[in-house]
């Protein structure tokens, strides 16, 4: 493996009412695709969160390394613009904020240079084609009254539009029907394809997967990562449930 | 100086101020004297001249309000101090320090109105586009003058049938004040079926000597004809008194229609005691849109009288109160017509220990059948210092109404600030965003430059403090 683009070192984050992260260690390359599985509040989302440099969280221990850079202790906005990226459970609705004009804002920053409109509009037009969104979605405001499956597909869309070299996708594919789930899968194969960057998806659901060629597989239960492999270990997973997993991670609790 | 100074925490990155003059500080109290003063530099007609001496009667007369924000910081026994300071401003561009400069520049402002903007002295550049615009709807038979010139013109006796019978002198005491030294402001007449086009802009005519202390506007829309007028602008304005009591008077004839939108942005010294109002006859239409930024203490209500039948009013406002500021602002409905109709609608802004107190008022007289009245005010604080107050008062005579209120009040999400941020936002534009989406129901309703500066203003806001 080249130099790795995340690599998590004996990472422990916690909140006021106690740790939820407890060393974890991940590694993942450019261009990689891993997959993150785990039982129902088991910090799937509290460790996408804390890559993310979300304050809710406190790192209590290990590092954070992007790009070879120590982000352990770097503010949200920074992360973003180095190429994290974070895909919300729940994203947040910004009335009177229109998607696009918050799109344009996030490039501007994020580049530091105007934003070419012609060009801009063109390339958003087409995504959204792409996503099936219908175009009058850029002028609403961001999130706001958008269904659920909406919500996701414009998450998809920034995805796309701001290109980053990591995204993390916490659980994009919950609460979609059939045809959505499709959309949005298509929606991360055209991020590989156009810009190779690597992914971080938390799921549930094989489906989202179908498509993608996944490279590493990791099982977090109560905060720690019990078990590490191949693709293949999603439909083991799948077949068998996380009832091992849940063991393992009683143990290594004993253990500590 | 006395207790007329407010304490300017750093304030500095908007405004600045002359050092104060001793000359102005001879005669204290509001004297006969002073009054006919003003009268005589003004070249009022007679009844002008006796209109100014009853008001200051009244004025001497009427009580200092006490039932809102706090205004001790004005010393009354000083008004003369107040009322003489605007009248000369000779300073020149060099003294206005760089960070007011600054300021214009993150604006946008024109370089043109800048040094206006200063109170450094006349624009010629304004002036010239001014006078253009004025020859433009000259040729619809529109006229818009400052309202001085307009006393001796050939619409005097339409001002004086006009002049402050909206807003009497006896309303209350800076409306007296008002009446006795008003100086500068506006005069619009739209004859009837016409429609102007253009917006009307005051910001073209800001080198008025005295604009922006006690200024007085008046615009009759006469039947069937259309006007939308743009009052004030998003740059801080500098005066050397620290009171503003303007006044606006509105007259909306049947079939029309009027649009009247304000930004404001006072300095932070200033005690804004605004007087706003408007009567609309029949089948006519009255919209205001409403931005308040600056001043230490503001009380402003625009009044909306819907006096004809069928006759409809709609409130757009926003108004954004930070360290040192307390601002109570909100809107005033009268329902005397059958089936009319208002809507109020209010965001409030307020951080770094800033107070804003929304209050609104909306009467239903029983005359009023079939009326319908909705007022939906919003408020969002942007820490635990700072405070939002709802004071909605509904009155209604009649049973045939139909009327509804939603407020809500809330603080800045955390999430929505880390959700921004996560997009490559800084704190503060991801912050500000969210402030300028919250107060874009005000930005939609301006013309595109006007809302670009508005947002601007909030931005720089934002970063205060």
């Amino acid at each position: 493996m080249s130099e790795p683009l995340l690599q998590i070192q004996d990472l422990s984050a916690a909140i006021e009412e106690g740790e939820l992260l407890h060393q974890i260690n991940l590694e993942i390359g450019p261009g990689e695709t891993h997959v993150l599985m785990g039982p129902n509040g088991a910090g799937k989302s509290t460790l996408g969160h804390t890559i993310m440099g979300n304050p809710q969280y406190r790192v209590t221990g290990g590092t954070i390394r992007f790009d070879g850079e120590d982000i352990t202790e770097m503010p949200v906005d920074e992360r973003s613009r180095k190429g994290i990226f974070l895909s919300f459970q729940n994203p947040l609705e910004v009335p009177g904020l229109s998607v696009e004009a918050f799109l344009r804002s996030a490039l501007r920053a994020r580049t530091g240079k105007p934003v070419r409109i012609f060009q801009f509009k063109k390339e958003l037009e087409s995504v959204m084609e792409l996503l099936q969104m219908d175009p009058s979605y850029a002028d609403r405001d961001l999130n706001a009254g958008f269904s659920g499956g909406e919500k996701k597909k414009a998450e998809i869309l920034q995805l796309l539009m701001l290109s980053p070299r990591l995204a993390i996708l916490d659980e994009t594919d919950s609460g979609l029907d059939v045809d959505a789930v499709r959309t949005v899968s298509a929606g991360i194969r055209e991020y590989q394809k156009r810009t190779g960057g690597a992914l971080l998806i938390i799921t549930h659901n094989a489906a989202i997967l179908n498509a993608l060629q996944v490279d590493h597989t990791h099982v977090l239960v109560r905060g720690r990562i019990v078990a590490d492999g191949d693709g293949s270990l999603i439909d083991e997973i799948h077949r068998d449930g996380f009832e091992k997993y849940i063991e393992m991670g009683r143990d290594m609790l004993k253990e500590t | 100086m006395t207790n007329q100074k407010v304490d300017e925490i750093d304030r500095s990155i908007y405004d600045f101020r002359y050092e104060e003059d001793d000359f102005y500080r001879i005669q204290s109290g509001l004297t006969p004297e002073i009054v006919e003063k003003i009268s005589e530099e003004k070249h009022d007609p007679e009844w002008m001249k006796q209109f100014r001496l009853k008001c200051l009667d009244i004025y001497n007369r009427i009580p200092v309000p006490r039932w809102g924000a706090p205004i001790d910081g004005l010393d009354m026994d000083d008004i003369a101090t107040y009322v003489r300071a605007n009248t000369d401003m000779k300073k020149s561009w060099e003294d206005v320090p760089d960070d007011i400069k600054d300021t214009f520049e993150k604006l946008g402002i024109p370089q043109a109105e800048r040094a206006a903007l200063a109170g450094v002295g006349a624009q010629y550049d304004s002036e010239l586009v001014y006078h253009n615009v004025k020859d433009e709807v000259a040729q619809q038979g529109v006229i818009y003058s400052d309202l001085e010139s307009a006393l001796t013109g050939p619409h005097a006796q339409m001002i004086r049938d006009h002049f402050m019978k909206l807003v009497p002198p006896n309303d209350h005491k800076f409306a007296a004040l008002h009446g006795a030294v008003w100086s500068g402001g506006s005069f619009v007449y739209v004859p009837p079926g016409i429609k102007v086009e253009i917006p009307l802009q005051s910001y073209f005519r800001l080198n008025a000597k005295g604009a922006g202390q006690f200024e007085h506007t008046l615009i009759i829309v006469d039947e069937g004809a259309d006007l939308h007028f743009i009052e004030g602008c998003s740059a801080p304005k500098y005066n050397v008194a620290n009171l503003h009591a303007g006044c606006v008077e509105l007259y909306v004839r049947r079939g029309a229609r009027l649009r009247y939108s304000t930004i404001e942005n006072w300095s932070k010294n200033m005690y804004n005691l605004n007087t706003k109002r408007a009567l609309v006859e029949d089948d006519a239409v009255m919209e205001w849109v409403s931005g308040s930024f600056g001043s230490h203490v503001s009380y402003l209500y625009p009044t909306t009288i819907l006096k004809g039948r069928n006759s409809h009013c709609e409130f757009t406002g926003v108004t954004f109160a930070g360290q040192d500021q307390n601002l109570d602002t909100g809107a005033k409905m009268i329902h005397l017509g059958r089936n009319t109709s208002s809507f109020i609608n209010t965001k409030s802004i307020c951080k770094s220990g800033g107070i804003s107190t929304y209050r609104s008022s909306v009467e239903i007289k029983k005359s009023a059948e079939n009326a319908k009245a909705a007022v939906s005010c919003g408020s969002l604080m942007l820490d635990s210092r700072s405070r939002s107050d709802t004071i909605p008062a509904i009155v209604t005579e009649t049973d045939r109404v139909d009327v509804g209120h939603e407020a809500t009040i809330g603080r800045i999400s955390d999430d929505a600030v880390f959700y921004l941020m996560a997009r490559g936002l800084s704190e503060e534009d991801a912050k500000a965003m969210i402030v300028s989406g919250f107060a874009s129901d005000v930005s939609k309703e301006l013309p595109l430059e006007y809302a670009a500066e508005m947002n601007n203003l909030i931005k720089l806001e934002m970063s205060i403090g």
